[in-house]
């Protein structure tokens, strides 16, 4: 045996453990992504999961004329200016009796929400007949009294709710009188500042404005780039310099978008702060570069020979792009403006620029309503103190992460069921 | 009439400009026996009525709306009376939004100055005025084009090739909305910018160890000028980049070289994709998790083992900025490692190397100029990353290296300054800009350096 031999044999061992250790490393490596993946999902459902739910409480509600301060339930003024509430209280007092004192009641009174006192205008707008009758109704809880319920023994210690207003719910827990229901109110309202009575379906309005704004901008737009690009221009400095432009702006910093979109689009074009519209055209022009590249590898990936044979036959260029290259490469453009598409319905930051941050309740009916969507709806009730709207912001993230993956899977089963191989 | 339904009224116009030209062409065609003797096909005649129907009035149409808006306003203040005309900008947008809510009626006309109220009618009739003009130009324009379209086509005519010049110009014009868009990026942040080093000095900005963006309502204010000196916001960007790096650069990079070289295709197909779900959740979530999970879990660690953590540590924004960051470093790790021809490895291997011993003395350095571009690509994507740091990372500027303090960034910053009610040209939102203008000229800088590497990498091989 010479005598390398020998000081190979002699580090071997050494050289097989390092060897596993590296190997290790790489797996370590996968498994810490991995585990940062299933570490956030698992967090935003345990959080947000138990938004989908609410609490209703039941009580005997007597529609008193009088109390109500109601005449005539068809007139819609004297139905509005209602004291809806003070029914409630009035059920509440009967149902506990023993309650006394201002600050007691007014405990006790904190028991329902707000929102409830609208469900019975409606009520009664709906059945005019209802006004004098007493029904057993089941009414939205507070969202502290919610919360409680939803927690468990450990949890209840750390409740905003006070020691009656505690024995109260349990009170009402032990005897039936409280139930789960599914929270509509998530999926039919806009944001509030209460939170059992706060919403999504603004915010999806919004965020659905504002894609129908970027796709209607952005597609034909980039298309058209590509297809330039791909097809007509010259090799020459100004066809670089689009290029050197389109590879730039793809790795802009987002935030810098929004600043374009304060400084000129609402600047100097003077359009409103805060509508879809504007946001539509921040996030077109940030989604812009995604769309051209992958509308350009689409063309690309389309045969020269189709174009030669189609110019044999007598077609222009533009016939040529035109009939053959644009049908067939289609696909995969959709494929890009999907993804380019999910981008911008994930995108915040551009959109606190340009004003779509703002408080509102309404619904938005159309592109040049003030809105705010998803994503910002999100990081408005994550900055918010009350511990409800936790909950309620991972729920939002499940909804945006459920249209994410919709998308992103449409995109992949697009690719899959119509590209082409040549 | 209202935007909306001009537009509406266009197309229609247009629809019925592509009907009359195709019912031309052919009418004309059949005393010759058919449109084999037309010098284009039907369609491009039609094609052509509709472009000169639509074009003109469209260009004319869009550029009334981006500024009759700032014309009229104009027109407005210039007939206020001397003593109402405003002298500065803040006056100037007050006046303008009272006339404006006259105007509209949020504001009752007795509680605002005659002239005021004057203006505001003045106001409503001009916007009357250029609506109705609108609507008369436009759709006079539709129609002579429209009609002098009509009357041009002939068999001769070269109706193809006028058609598809300007198609080619369209598609040309939508290529150079990427231009457009840089152009306007940095104008818009140089132009605000130098109006804000006219009010602080480049140095004290750049140079400056104290910043306290609060102008004050009064002259006589402590501190009254604010304190504008950025390198807090530097120093902090650079702290969570750098943690964000110290977390994705390893973690990225053996993953990459995991999936690459040792990973069976089964391993590879479910895993690859796995992580770069990473990369497409969105940055809100990241701040969400950041915010709300991760730098509690901390505060509560370094209670534990006796250290005062802060709140809004910017260990917290840094670990999960990382986090975000791992797919870009490893999917670009993988696309230069898997370029190294195999070729390489199979000499290493055959001189008795391990496999590993070849990933770290061959694929590894022929790889690394690659892996550098991808590392600053991820960089620059750090710096100018907002929601994580927006939800988790502190607003107080501290000058600390300590990640267990809160810190601040140039984004945090740049959104404080800009939410909110406040002018528009408060030294406070012009810091916005300038703070843009350095972020946009750092990540440019990082990303044309890093595309440089990574193309130059590419040449060797190929």
């Amino acid at each position: 045996m010479s005598e390398t031999t020998e000081k190979v044999r002699k580090t071997l061992a050494r050289r097989y453990r390092a060897e596993k250790r590296f190997k290790a490393f790489g797996i370590g490596s996968i498994a810490v992504g991995l585990m940062a993946l299933v570490l956030l999902f698992t967090d935003i459902i345990g959080k947000g999961h138990s938004a989908f739910v609410e609490h209703e409480i039941q009580l005997p509600i007597t529609f008193d004329a009088e109390v109500l301060d109601i005449s005539n339930p068809r007139d819609e003024d004297e139905l509005n200016y209602g004291n809806y509430q003070g029914v409630i209280r009035d059920a509440l007092a009967e149902r506990f009796p023993s309650v006394e004192g201002r600050q007691d009641t007014r405990a006790l009174n904190q028991l329902v929400s707000t929102g409830a006192g609208y469900a019975l205008r409606d009520m009664l707008r709906e059945d005019p007949s209802l006004l004098g009758e007493t029904r057993t109704l089941w009414l939205l809880a507070d969202d502290d009294v919610d919360l409680f319920l939803k927690a468990n023994e450990k949890q209840r210690e750390d409740s905003r709710l006070n020691a009656k207003q505690q024995a109260w719910v349990d009170e009402l827990e032990a005897s039936g009188e409280t139930r789960v229901v599914f929270n509509q109110s998530l999926f039919s309202y806009g944001d509030s500042r209460e939170p059992e009575q706060a919403g999504i379906l603004g915010a999806i309005l919004g965020s659905l404005f504002t894609m129908i704004v970027t796709l209607v901008l952005s597609f034909p737009i980039g298309v058209a780039a590509a297809v330039y690009l791909e097809e007509f221009a010259p090799k020459n400095k100004f066809t670089d310099f689009i290029e050197v432009n389109i590879n730039n702006l793809a790795a802009v910093p987002s935030i810098i978008f929004g600043l374009l979109g304060l400084a000129v689009i609402i600047g100097l074009f003077g359009l409103p702060r805060s509508v879809p519209l504007v946001g539509g055209i921040v996030l077109t022009l940030m989604t812009l570069p995604t769309i051209i590249i992958s509308s350009r590898a689409a063309i690309k990936a389309v045969p020269p020979s189709i174009r030669q044979a189609a110019l044999g036959l007598g077609a222009s260029k533009m016939q040529v792009v035109l009939h053959h290259v644009l049908p067939l490469a289609l696909p995969g453009m959709l494929t890009g403006a999907i993804i380019g598409m999910a981008q911008a319905l994930g995108e915040t930051a551009p959109l606190l620029m340009i004003g779509m941050v703002a408080f509102i309740v309404d619904l938005p009916a159309g592109p040049l309503d003030a809105a705010t969507v998803l994503p910002v709806q999100i990081y408005l009730w994550a900055d918010s103190p009350e511990q409800s709207f936790e909950a309620l912001a991972s729920a939002a993230i499940m909804v945006l992460l459920a249209f994410l993956i919709t998308m992103n899977t449409l995109a992949v089963v697009l690719r899959k069921r119509l590209e082409r191989r040549w | 009439m209202q935007t909306g339904n001009l537009l509406l009224l266009l197309v229609v116009m247009v629809a019925g400009a592509y009907y009359l030209g195709h019912r031309r062409s052919y009418a004309l065609a059949r005393p010759l026996g058919g449109i084999r003797h037309l010098h284009s096909l039907p369609f491009y005649f039609a094609m052509r009525s509709a472009m000169w129907c639509a074009i003109p009035a469209m260009v004319v149409l869009a550029l009334w709306l981006a500024f009759d808006d700032s014309i009229i306003r104009q027109q407005v203040l210039a007939s206020l009376p001397q003593q109402l005309q405003p002298t500065d900008a803040s006056s100037y947008n007050l006046t303008l939004s009272k006339i404006q809510n006259v105007a509209s009626g949020a504001l009752p006309v007795s509680f605002v100055e005659p002239p005021i109220a004057a203006a505001a009618e003045h106001l409503k009739s001009l916007r009357q005025t250029s609506a109705m003009a609108l609507t008369v130009v436009v759709i006079v324009l539709c129609m002579f084009g429209g009609a002098w379209a009509w009357l041009k086509v002939s068999p001769q005519l070269r109706a193809r090739q006028q058609v598809e010049r300007v198609l080619q110009t369209i598609f040309m014009l939508c290529a150079t909305v990427a231009i457009l868009t840089t152009v306007g990026i940095v104008l818009s942040v140089l132009f605000e910018s130098i109006r804000f080093f006219g009010r602080v000095p480049v140095t004290d900005f750049l140079f400056g160890l104290q910043w306290s963006p609060q102008t004050a309502l009064r002259a006589d204010q402590v501190a009254s000028g604010g304190a504008f000196g950025a390198v807090p916001l530097f120093m902090g960007t650079l702290l969570i980049s750098a943690i964000a790096l110290l977390v994705a650069v390893p973690v990225g990079l053996m993953s990459a070289i995991y999936l690459a070289e040792y990973a069976s295709n089964r391993v590879r197909t479910v895993a690859k994709p796995a992580l770069e779900v990473l990369a497409g959740v969105p940055t809100v979530v990241y701040g969400f998790f950041a915010a709300l999970t991760v730098a509690p879990f901390i505060r509560g660690l370094g209670e534990s083992i006796g250290l005062n953590v802060a709140s809004e540590s910017a260990l917290a924004a840094g670990l999960v900025m990382g986090i975000m960051i791992i797919p870009f470093v490893s999917s670009l790790a993988d696309d230069v490692i898997t370029a190294v021809p195999q070729a390489m490895r199979d000499g290493s291997l055959g001189l008795g190397a391990t496999k590993s011993e070849t990933i770290k003395k061959v694929v590894f350095p022929a790889a690394l100029p690659g892996i550098m571009g991808g590392i600053l690509l991820a960089a620059s994507r750090a710096i100018g990353e907002t929601m994580i740091v927006v939800m988790a990372a502190g607003l107080a500027a501290n000058l600390t290296a300590n990640p267990l303090e809160a810190v601040t960034t140039i984004t945090v910053q740049i959104v404080t300054l800009l939410t909110g009610d406040q002018e528009f040209d408060s030294a406070k939102t012009l810091a916005a800009f300038a703070l843009g203008l350095m972020l946009f000229i750092t990540t440019l800088v990082m990303n044309i350096f890093a595309l440089h590497i990574v193309k130059k990498y590419r040449e060797q091989y190929d």
